[in-house]
C-alpha cells in the first residue's frame, strides 16, 4: 500500500529524514518510536503533505500513485489521513460545517454524490458513538476551547467520518489519561480492517498495549535504525533508547 | 471672501455655496481648514489631497433623475422594510415608503432649525463643512414608546454629473422607549468621482434601542468622509454597524456620548477591500455615567494594494464607575502590498472599572490551512472557510437576518468565493 524508499527531508536547510525505507502492506499496524527531536513527527507531516518540509531525495509510493507529487487535499482524498498531534483550533468554523465541506469535496473528487443533510447526520451519530463523542462538542467551533483529550477524541471522530486508507496518528496518546487513552484506542481498533493500514507514531509504548502494532520501527537521527515485532517496544520501554543510540553512534563513529 | 484660507480646497467649497448659514460653522473651517496629514486625526488618510487632486466641480449635486427600476433594483431579497430613499442628499418621498404614524419626518433648510445638536462641531472641520453646505437636511423623530414593525431602508442615490459634492443630513431621535432599526446602502449611479461628506446625528432616548446599520458599496471613484454622533440616554441601547466594501477612500468618524446611566453602546465594523480602496474608521466612545457598557469589535481583511485605518478612542470619565469598555481590532492582510495602521487610545479616570482592548494584524493562519487541506478540503475553499469564519462574529451583529444574509452574499462576492 505505502512504499517509502531513501526518503530524504529537511525544514529550512537542516537535514531531519536522512534516508527512511519503510514497506506498509493492507491490514497492516507499524509503529513509529524513537528519542525526542529523532524525525517522528517530521515523517507524519511529510507524508500529509506539510509544505514546509522540503523533500531532497528519495519516493513515496501510495497505492501506485507517487504521493510526493499530490496536494495536501489531493493525498486526503486518496485516502491518506494524519490525526495531529496538535489539532488547530479553528474559531468560527463549526466541526459540523468543517466535516460535512471536508466530506463532500473527498466525495466529489472521488466521483461520488454530496451527502445530504440527513445521511450526514446519521452518519455522524454513527460515528459519535464510537469516540463517546457529545454532540454539543460537534456544534462548537472546530476544537476551539476543547480539553487535550476533547481534541484527540476529535481526530479520531474525523478518521472515522473519512474512512481512510491509511492512518497516521502522530503521538495521538501524548498527554491523555488512561480513560481518553482507552477510548480513543478502541476507536482506532474498532476502524482496522484487512483494507486499511495504520502508522502509530508514538513516544511511549504504553499505547501499543491497546493498539498492537504488527512491526515497531525505531528511528533515529531521522533514519529507521531497529525493527521488530511489538517485543522491541517493550525492551524499549524497560532499557530506554540508550543502548540504541550506542549502537548506532558506535557503528558510524 | 475677504478672510484668507488655511487651504484652497476650504475655498473652493466655500466658493460654490450658494450662500453662507452658519457662521460659527464658517469660522471654524477659516481657521483649521481641511486636515491635511500633519493633523495626527488624519495622518494616514490623506483625503483632502485627494480631494484636491479628484474633484473638478465643487457645487452641490444637483438631483439625479430616479426610475423605479433604480428603487426597485436597489432593494435586497427578502427584506420587509420601510424605504426613505435620499437623491444626492435630498429627500425623495415620491420613491419613499414610509411608515404612516409613529414616525415624523420634517425637512431642515439650516442649522438654526435643526431639532438638536449632539456635537459641537469644533472637533471635525468636516463636519463643519457638512453644516454649510447641506441644502435639506432630514429630521426623523420616533415618539415615545413606539416600536417600528419594520426596519427603515435608508436608499442613499448618489449621481454627480452636475455638481460632486453630496451633503447628507439626517437628524433621528428616538424618544423614550422607542425602537427602530435603520439600514443604510449607498448606491453609485455612475463612475464619475464624487465626494460624500454626510452627517448623521442620533439622540436615544432613555430606555430606547436604536441600530444603524451601514453597507459602503461604492464606485471605485467615491471619496466618502462620514461624521456619525450618537447621544445614547439612560438606559437605552445604540448599535452602530458599519460594512466597507468599495470606494476610493473612505473616511467613517463614529462618535458615542453616554450620557446616561446602564445605557449600552455598540459599535461594529467590518472592511473587506481590494484594489486600491483605503478605508479609514475613526471611533470614539466617552463614557460619562456609572454602569455603561461598550462593546467595539472591528475587522478587516484586505487584498491587494488596499488600506484600512483604525483608531478607537475610549474615554472613562470619573463619574462613570462599574464602566465596562471593550475594544477589538483584528486584521487580516492577503497581500504583501496591503496596509493596515490600527491604534487603540484609552484613557480611563474612574478607578472601578472593567475595560480591555486589542488588535491584532497578521496573515492567513497556515496552520490552520494545512489542517482542513488535511482534511481534503481544497485550498480556495478552505482560505474562504477561514476567512468567512473571521468576518462572521462582527457579520453575527446584525438582528435583521436579510440585511444579514445581504451582507454575507457581498462579502463573498467580494472575496470571490462561494460556498
Amino acid at each position: 500500500m505505502l512504499s517509502i524508499k531513501n526518503l530524504h527531508a529537511s525544514i529550512e536547510g537542516s537535514p531531519i529524514l536522512n534516508g527512511i525505507n519503510l514497506e506498509i502492506k493492507a491490514g497492516e499496524v507499524h509503529a513509529i518510536m524513537g528519542p525526542n527531536g529523532s524525525g517522528k513527527s517530521t515523517l507524519a507531516s511529510v507524508l500529509a503533505g506539510r509544505e514546509e518540509y522540503e523533500v531532497t531525495q528519495g519516493e513515496v509510493i501510495f497505492q501506485g500513485k507517487d504521493l510526493l507529487e499530490l496536494s495536501p487535499e489531493d493525498r486526503a482524498r486518496e485516502g491518506v489521513f494524519l490525526a495531529f498531534q496538535y489539532p488547530v483550533e479553528i474559531p468560527g468554523v463549526s466541526s459540523t460545517n468543517f466535516l460535512r465541506t471536508a466530506i463532500n469535496q473527498v466525495r466529489s473528487y472521488r466521483g461520488q454524490d454530496p451527502l445530504d443533510a440527513v445521511k450526514f447526520l446519521s452518519l455522524m451519530k454513527e460515528k459519535m458513538k464510537l469516540v463517546e463523542i457529545d454532540q454539543k462538542l460537534l456544534s462548537r467551533s472546530l476544537n476551539e476551547g476543547f480539553s487535550g483529550g476533547e481534541k484527540k477524541r476529535n481526530e479520531i471522530f474525523q478518521m472515522a467520518m473519512l474512512e481512510p486508507t491509511l492512518s497516521i496518528l502522530d503521538e495521538t496518546d501524548s498527554g491523555l489519561d488512561i480513560d481518553a487513552l482507552r477510548v480513543v484506542s478502541n476507536g482506532v481498533n474498532h476502524l482496522k480492517s484487512k483494507d486499511n493500514a495504520t502508522i502509530v507514531v508514538t513516544h511511549y509504548q504504553r499505547l501499543l498495549d491497546y493498539i498492537v502494532p504488527d512491526y515497531v520501527h525505531v528511528l533515529y537521527k531521522g533514519r529507521i535504525v531497529k525493527s521488530g515485532t511489538k517485543d522491541l517496544a517493550l525492551e524499549l520501554e524497560e532499557k530506554g533508547y540508550d543502548w540504541i543510540k550506542e549502537e548506532v553512534d558506535g557503528t558510524t563513529v | 471672501m475677504t478672510t484668507i484660507l488655511k487651504d484652497n480646497i476650504s475655498e473652493n467649497f466655500l466658493a460654490a455655496l450658494p450662500s453662507i448659514k452658519d457662521d460659527k460653522a464658517l469660522n471654524l473651517l477659516k481657521d483649521q481648514g481641511l486636515p491635511s496629514t500633519k493633523n495626527e486625526e488624519y495622518k494616514y488618510t490623506a483625503i483632502t489631497k485627494k480631494i484636491a487632486s479628484d474633484i473638478t466641480d465643487f457645487h452641490q449635486a444637483s438631483p439625479a433623475l430616479l426610475s423605479d427600476q433604480d428603487i426597485s433594483g436597489a432593494a435586497i431579497d427578502g427584506l420587509e422594510a420601510y424605504i426613505l430613499v435620499l437623491n444626492n442628499g435630498i429627500l425623495d418621498l415620491k420613491h419613499s415608503t414610509l411608515p404612516v404614524s409613529g414616525f415624523a419626518i420634517t425637512e431642515i433648510a439650516d442649522s438654526t432649525t435643526a431639532p438638536f445638536h449632539t456635537d459641537d462641531i469644533t472637533n471635525d472641520s468636516f463636519m463643519a463643512l457638512n453644516r454649510l453646505s447641506y441644502l435639506k437636511g432630514i429630521s426623523i423623530h420616533i415618539p415615545r414608546n413606539t416600536v417600528l414593525d419594520k426596519p427603515v431602508m435608508v436608499l442613499n442615490f448618489i449621481q454627480s454629473t452636475a455638481g460632486q459634492i453630496i451633503s447628507p443630513k439626517i437628524w433621528i431621535e428616538g424618544a423614550e422607549n422607542a425602537e427602530a432599526i435603520f439600514l443604510e446602502k449607498t448606491i453609485s449611479l455612475d463612475k464619475n468621482p464624487y465626494f460624500l461628506n454626510g452627517s448623521i446625528e442620533v439622540k436615544v432616548g432613555s430606555n430606547s434601542h436604536l441600530h444603524y446599520y451601514r453597507i459602503q458599496n461604492q464606485s471605485k471613484q467615491a471619496i466618502e468622509v462620514n461624521s456619525f454622533h450618537a447621544d445614547v440616554s439612560k438606559d437605552a441601547t445604540f448599535t452602530s454597524f458599519v460594512l466597507s466594501l468599495q470606494g476610493n477612500m473612505i473616511r467613517n468618524n463614529v462618535t458615542l456620548n453616554l450620557n446616561g446611566s446602564g445605557c449600552v453602546g455598540n459599535m461594529y465594523g467590518l472592511y473587506i477591500l481590494n484594489g486600491k480602496t483605503h478605508v479609514d474608521n475613526h471611533t470614539n466612545v466617552d463614557h460619562t455615567q456609572p454602569h455603561c457598557d461598550s462593546n467595539e469589535l472591528y475587522k478587516g481583511i484586505l487584498g491587494d494594494s488596499s488600506r484600512g485605518v483604525f483608531n478607537g478612542k475610549i474615554f472613562v470619565r470619573q463619574d462613570a464607575q462599574k464602566t465596562n469598555a471593550f475594544q477589538q481590532n483584528n486584521n487580516i492582510l492577503l497581500s504583501e502590498d496591503a496596509t493596515v495602521n490600527t491604534k487603540p487610545q484609552l484613557e480611563i479616570w474612574a478607578d472601578d472599572v472593567k475595560c480591555s482592548h486589542g488588535c491584532t494584524t497578521g496573515q492567513l493562519d497556515e496552520e490552520a490551512m494545512f489542517y482542513l487541506q488535511a482534511r481534503g478540503i481544497g485550498k480556495e475553499q478552505a482560505r474562504a472557510l477561514l476567512l468567512f469564519a473571521f468576518a462572521g462574529d462582527v457579520i453575527d451583529h446584525i438582528k435583521v437576518d436579510a440585511f444579514k444574509d445581504y451582507c454575507i452574499d457581498l462579502i463573498h462576492e467580494t472575496l470571490g468565493t462561494n460556498f
